[in-house]
This record gives structure tokens, sequence and C-alpha cells, in this order.
């Protein structure tokens, strides 16, 4: 069991600031790091992985520092979110060599379980050159794994994977969580996370958002208020007809039609037709403004 | 054969990149037959085709290619990742292919030089250019190697050295040449095989010290910034 600790890491390029002021411990299981693109999350991992030195802060794997020390590499695996192999070898070769380069003492043993792993037996001696994105990404998470890691770390593993493989590659990794390894990965999109790890760490504009329960931080993203843009025949009596219902929590009026802050989403969508029906409304138009996932994670930090 | 040697070698000659190393060698080869069999007389041919393509050209711009290859394709691609992520001692990745860098650049250079040589002179011409050739082609190769772990161009910085500073201001100002690796090698071969075919501008002793100078320290150099090695992400 490895222990992979941040205390007050910060990152920045010049006045950029990637990452900052981050304390996080990170144990047994599977985490989820969530967070827009352009979060941080990239450089983060890369600190954890020993790729980048924090400007202020430490990393480190069962209290050795990460930066300048390749020995935590004997604990750690990482699959980063570049798509890079070598694409003149099969992918057998490819976790050999990591294999090889371990150290370990039976390579062809070791290179065969992990390939076995991500089930990529059947291809094993095609150069990777050759492979699909997701055949490539499981060759990088095989050669990741030969040494069986303690800790694996995976940049946006499941990029350009298909649903099958989406699925595998996420059984997979409960499997090793429930085996007692320290797993992070990091992904942009919520369902994601969501059917994988029960622990997040969100991570907005280089800031530690949230962290805990996935469940929580879901409830705390369904219920935030939604705004919609509303334009109709009649936007005052509609305004009106609007403020009295319990789903809606504010309504704007302005030259181009109603801004409308609603508290439920669910509700406020089913009862909309049916006031204007009412009322002898036309409506033009209802758009979700804000939906994003950035506003999503906007309205956690501010939370 | 330790696995990042033989990583470094599918790489090195997987790459189509690996062709551009054929050409020059060629022409060199192309030309010292040719003079010599149209009876051209070797003090004529000789330094343009030894010196002036040879030692001046085709060394430096294999060493270059291969050189800034051998690590930085990697790095440029990101598969330098998969080395690094292994519990390596850094010298362990960087003496490796260094070694592979320095002995493909030697083979490459050191056949065509030997051959044109021995056309121009004398086997013992030949041996000595090949020698001396060799022992550029390690200190080029640790001057390329490191570049590309010191800057993101290292390709653009190594031309700048191998035709500004030891093709173009070696002419004007001479006291560059002592900051030469051609003129280093120049001075060796022509200290195996005296001839009047070789100019020499710097003594045999500065060019032995600078040549294990620059291969040492820029080996040295390497391997520690290997071990700062910054990775940088995508959007970063």
């Amino acid at each position: 069991m490895s222990t992979l600790s941040l205390t007050g890491v910060s990152r920045w390029y010049g006045n950029v600031v990637a990452v900052n002021d981050i304390s996080m411990v990170l144990g047994p299981g599977v985490t989820g790091l969530l967070g827009p693109n352009g979060a941080g999350k990239t450089t983060l991992l890369h600190m954890m992985a020993g790729f980048l030195a924090p400007s202020r802060g430490t990393v480190t794997l069962d209290d050795e520092p990460t930066w300048r020390n390749p020995d935590v590499y004997r604990r750690l695996g990482l699959v980063s979110e570049r798509e890079a192999v070598q694409g003149f070898l099969t992918a057998y070769e490819f976790v050999l060599a990591s294999a090889k380069l371990h150290r370990l003492p039976d390579p062809a043993a070791a290179a065969r379980r992990a390939i076995d792993l991500v089930e990529l037996e059947s291809a094993q001696d095609r150069r990777i050159g050759t492979y699909s994105k997701g055949m490539r990404q499981r060759a990088r998470v095989a050669a990741a794994l030969v040494h069986d890691p303690q800790v694996l770390l995976l940049d946006e593993p499941f990029n350009g994977m298909d649903p099958r493989q989406r699925l595998h590659m996420m059984q997979l990794l409960h499997t090793l969580g429930d085996a007692g390894r320290t797993i992070l990965f990091s992904s942009h999109i919520l369902e994601e996370v969501e059917q994988v790890s029960g622990t997040v760490q969100v991570m907005v504009a280089g800031r530690l958002a949230a962290s805990g329960d996935f469940r929580t931080i879901r409830r705390l993203m369904t219920n935030r208020p939604h705004v919609f843009a509303v334009r109709s025949t009649d936007d005052r009596a509609l305004a009106v007809a609007l403020i009295a219902e319990p789903s809606v929590s504010g309504v704007e009026l302005d030259p181009t039609g109603l801004t409308v802050r609603a508290g439920d989403y669910g509700a406020f969508t089913r009862a909309l037709p049916r006031i204007a029906l009412n009322k002898g409304i036309r409506v033009r138009q209802l758009v979700p403004s804000d939906e994003s996932l950035e506003s999503v994670f906007s309205y956690l930090v501010e939370a | 054969m330790s696995t990042v040697t033989w990583i470094t070698a599918r790489g090195l000659f997987g790459r189509r990149r690996f062709l551009l190393l054929l050409p020059l060698p060629l022409v060199l080869l192309g030309l010292a037959v040719l003079c010599r069999s149209l009876g051209v007389d070797p003090g004529e041919w000789g330094p343009p085709v030894l010196v002036g393509l040879g030692l001046a050209v085709v060394l430096p711009v294999v060493a270059l290619i291969i050189g800034t290859g051998v690590l930085g394709a990697e790095i440029d691609d990101g598969t330098v990742v998969h080395i690094l992520t292994k519990p390596l001692p850094r010298w362990q990745i960087v003496l490796p292919k260094l070694a592979v860098a320095a002995g493909v650049t030697a083979v490459t250079v050191a056949v065509p030089l030997y051959v044109a040589g021995v056309l121009a002179d004398s086997v013992r011409l030949g041996l000595a250019l090949a020698v001396a050739a060799a022992l550029g082609a390690l200190a080029y190769s640790a001057l390329f190697l490191a570049l590309s772990l010191v800057t993101r161009r290292p390709v653009l910085l190594g031309l700048v050295y191998v035709l500004i500073w030891e093709g173009l201001l070696g002419n004007f100002v001479s006291g560059t040449k002592v900051l030469s690796i051609q003129q280093y090698v120049i001075a060796l071969a022509d200290r195996i095989a005296p001839t009047g075919l070789l100019e020499t501008s710097v003594s045999v002793p500065v060019a032995s010290v600078m040549t294990a100078l620059v291969s040492v320290g820029f080996t040295v150099l390497a391997i520690d910034r290997l071990r700062s090695f910054s990775v940088a992400g995508e959007t970063s």
C-alpha cells in the first residue's frame, strides 16, 4: 500500500499559475481527478509523476519526493495523455522492453501477464503503428502495469476509446483499486468519473474546488440554479406567470426577452409549456444558457 | 546489448530521417572516386574534398542528424516518457544513447573518409581520417545530444554552430578555431598521418584535451539535464 501526498503544491509558468496551492492525500482505491480542459490536471499529474518540479510545496510518495528521484518508478506507473508509442515495435516488444528496463526477474512472464490484463493477446505481435487509438492506449497501460506498481496515474485514459474498451478499462481500474492499488485518473467528463470512482477531486482553474464522495458533489452540481433564455409573444405576461411558479427563483425582463433562473431543472421545463398554454402565450425560444462544464465547475468553486 | 541501446537503434533506423544520412557520404565517396579516376592531382582535390566536404560538412551534419535524433526525436514525439518512467539512473539512459549516436556517426562517416583518404594519398591517411573522424563523432554527438536536452531547437542551434561558428567565423576570426571540433579532428588526423593535404590551426595537445573535455563535459551536462527533465502538458 502506498500513499501519494501533496502539500501546498503550486506550479506557475512565468506569471501564469497552472496549479494553485493544492493539498491532497491519495490512498488505496480509485480516485477521479475531474476538471474542465486547462484546469491544470495534467500539470498536477506530471508533478505527481516526477516530471515537473513544484514551484512551491512538496509531492511525496511514501515520504520520498517524486522529483529527481527515478527510484519512485519502482512503485509508480504513469499513462500520459500524449498518445506516444514507438509505432515500430509490436505490443509485446514494447511491454517486454518496459519489463527489462524495470529489471524484472522474469521480463517475458511479466510482459505476458500485463498484456493479458489489458486483453491484447490476439494483437500482441502486430506493430503498434497499426493499432486503433484504444488499442494503443491499452498497450501503454500494459507497459505502465508491467511491474505491478502500487500507484498508477492515468491522464485522460478514456480518450478515444469505444464504449466496450471504455467499460473494460473501467473494470480494470476497479479491479486494481479493489486490490489495494492507489489509482488516480483524470477526466473532463463527469459521467466517466461517476462510473469509475467513488472519490473525486475536482479541479477548476488550478485550484482544488471540491473533494470527497462523488454523490455529494453530484448533488451540489444538480441542485445549482439553472439559467434559461426565453422569448415569447408576451414576455411581461409570461414573467408574471412564471414568478408564481415554485421552481422559478428569479425572472429578469430585458428588451431581448426573459432570463429565468430555475432551482429545479425538471419541474421548470415541465411547467413552462403548461403556463404558456394557459395564458395563450406562444414561446418562441427556450435556451438553457450556461450549461457548459466550466460553468458547473465554477459554480462549485463559489459554493 | 542494453534495452535502451536496442530501442534507440530501432528508433534511429526505423525513422525515415535515417535516409537523410546516405546522400552526404555518397557524394564524398563519389567525388573522391571521380577525381582519382580523372587523374586530378590529389594536392588539388584533397583539401576541398577531404576537409571542405568530409570534415567540415559530412561529419558534423551526419552527427547532427543522429545526435539530435537519438533523444531529441523521442522528446519531440513524447515517447521519452516510457524510458523516463523507469527506475534507471539517468546516466544509464544517456550513455547508451551517446554510444549509439557516436557509433553510427563514426561508421557512416569514417568509411567514406577512409576510402577518400586512401585514394588521395595512402592507407595511412585513410586510417588517420577514419580514427580522427571517429573521435570527432564522439565529441559532436555529446554536444548535439546535450543540445537536444538544453533547447527545443537543437537542430537549428547545431546548424548555427556548424555553419556559422565553425564554417564562417573560423575563416575570419582565428580565435574561434580553438573552440571548433572540426579543427581538433584536422589536427588529430594530421598528427597520425602528416601530409601536406591537411592544414592545422590548433596544436595536437589542445586538440586532444579539448576533444576529451567536450565529450565528457557535454555528456555530464546531458545527464544532469535529464535528471531534471520536465514534461509540459499539451495545454500548457
